[in-house]
């Protein structure tokens, strides 16, 4: 018997219609449309499920007990130690593969410590351009242990603008006591018992000459530099940058 | 069908769909566990979580919003953010202004002449706030956001549609449109973290420990904690959404 054309066509529309209807059902909606199961538990699943990649102090401390042991006793003991070191979940599971970042130049700690007038007073910061320029703050501070590295406003609480001049200066990190002998009287009595002052040149020289100890001062022959002026004639010791 | 037969099918349909009914709850309560089951000893019906954040301590060092980042796999551009802080500058004239330090990385130079003009500042951490009534789950059309037992408002990312309703309704501006899955996106307290016992990441880095995280049904908990130490307000308590994100050093202006 022969199939008329009409039905033939039909059967075509109808057929491709019904593969359709399949793909669209089974390859495009996702499954999740029709399952039965409640959505929320397989959401909670899924949320469960997700990779951590921040491990927690606790973590850290099994193999780091003397850092941690340092930190807790210090001024960070608030911070966790993924706070510097960034997300070290894999490191714990991979110790020797996988380091944890460690922070070591000067663009990390001003994160925090920079000056910004909205952070809550008290909270120690510095100004990044005036604070020892160009040091990392490692090699005065220890991020475990930050303790400031002399006690702070000790001849600054009086000479704060020779201590302000001092700071963005090369002797940023020379101590006063370096160049002058205080006594405890000047303390109470500033007057009455000034500090002394170097005399002569070759105190200067003693970092300063040809072939004196220091590595990083920068040298000068004192028997042809300067003729008989005294070094603090033209330089200014605490800003020795300055003209 | 003739009205007999009607009325004696309505007498069987009544208590029978009731029946129904509470087996279906049954299952659904009973699938509901059996998915908490999967992490070990943890009963989602024994804790309830929120969050404290002391405004005083906050420094907007921003730790947070990029811990958020690396632990949940947001995108790194700086507008998409599930946690955020603001900045709060009170003017003399008694207006306040706002700006987001997370999406302004650089800082904004004040002249001192602005800085006059400000009579303080401080910054406000901010993220989704976990309301017990939550306007977002309300309007999602296809039911994919709800409160889970636990007191966490979760996004079901196979469901949503992303029509966006969420992100209108939600009073905090806390849920943002995620460009990669194309669904809303929002913070979930961590909820992968919480369940093994470990706290959110931005409480984890928090350097100031500024935030503090807890179960609001454990009376040892640190937000209760907190909440006894402080005299806390939560965010828009107005709207009834009853927040649990608390807030302690609350200024008028914050909202």
């Amino acid at each position: 018997m022969r199939v008329p054309d009409q039905i033939v066509r039909l059967g075509i529309v109808t057929a491709a219609i019904l593969v359709a209807a399949v793909l669209v059902r089974f390859v495009l909606i996702p499954p999740a449309f029709f399952s039965t199961k409640l959505h929320r538990s397989s959401t909670v699943e899924r949320e469960v499920a997700k990779p951590i990649s921040f491990a927690g102090a606790v973590a850290c401390r099994e193999c780091h007990e003397e850092e941690f042991e340092r930190k807790e006793s210090g001024y960070h003991k608030t911070l966790a130690c993924e706070t510097c070191h960034g997300p070290s979940a894999r490191h714990t599971e991979d110790p020797l593969e996988v380091k944890p970042y460690a922070p070591r130049d000067r663009k990390f700690c001003p994160v925090c410590h920079a000056y910004d007038a909205s952070r809550p007073t008290g909270f120690p910061q510095i100004n990044p351009s005036a604070h020892n320029p160009l040091r990392a703050c490692i090699t005065c501070h220890n991020p475990h242990d930050p303790v400031p590295p002399e006690t702070p406003r000790e001849c600054s609480a009086c000479h704060a603008q020779i201590a302000r001049s001092k700071e963005v200066s090369s002797h940023a990190l020379l101590p006063c006591a370096t160049c002058h002998t205080v006594s405890r009287q000047h303390r109470i009595s500033p007057r009455s018992a000034p500090p002394s002052k170097p005399q002569t040149r070759e105190f200067c020289g003693g970092c300063h000459a040809t072939g004196s100890e220091n590595p990083d001062a920068p040298k000068v022959d004192l028997a042809t530099h300067g003729d008989n002026y005294l070094c603090w004639q033209c330089h200014y010791p605490h800003l020795p940058e300055a003209r | 069908m003739n009205r007999r037969q009607f009325l004696e099918g309505t007498i069987f349909f009544i208590p029978a769909s009731a029946v129904l009914a509470t087996l279906a709850r049954e299952a659904g309560a009973a699938e509901t566990t059996a998915g908490a089951g999967a992490i070990g000893s943890y009963v989602p019906a024994n804790h309830y979580y929120g969050m404290g954040i002391e405004i005083d301590k906050c420094i907007g060092c921003n730790r947070c919003v990029e811990a958020c980042k690396a632990e949940n796999n947001v995108p790194p551009e700086p507008f998409y953010f599930r946690t955020w802080v603001e900045r709060y500058s009170i003017k003399r004239n008694g207006e306040a202004e706002v700006e987001c330090i997370s999406v302004d990385t650089e800082r904004r130079s004040e002249t001192p002449e602005q800085e006059k003009d400000t009579i303080r500042s401080f910054f406000v951490p901010k993220l989704c706030n976990h309301c017990a009534h939550p306007p977002c789950v309300q309007v999602c059309p296809v039911g994919a956001t709800f409160s889970t037992v636990d007191g966490v408002v979760l996004v079901d990312d196979n469901r949503c549609i992303g029509c966006r309703y969420c992100i209108q309704a939600c009073p905090y501006g806390a849920r943002f449109f995620n460009p990669r899955t194309k669904t809303a996106d929002k913070c979930t307290f961590c909820y992968h973290r919480v369940v093994k016992g470990l706290n959110p990441a931005c409480v984890e880095v928090c350097p100031t420990q500024a935030r503090v995280f807890g179960d609001l049904s454990s009376k040892a908990s640190r937000l209760v904690r907190f909440q006894r130490m402080n005299k806390t307000n939560v965010l828009k308590p107005a709207l009834n959404t009853e927040p649990k994100v608390y807030y302690a050093g609350f200024d008028g202006e914050v909202r």
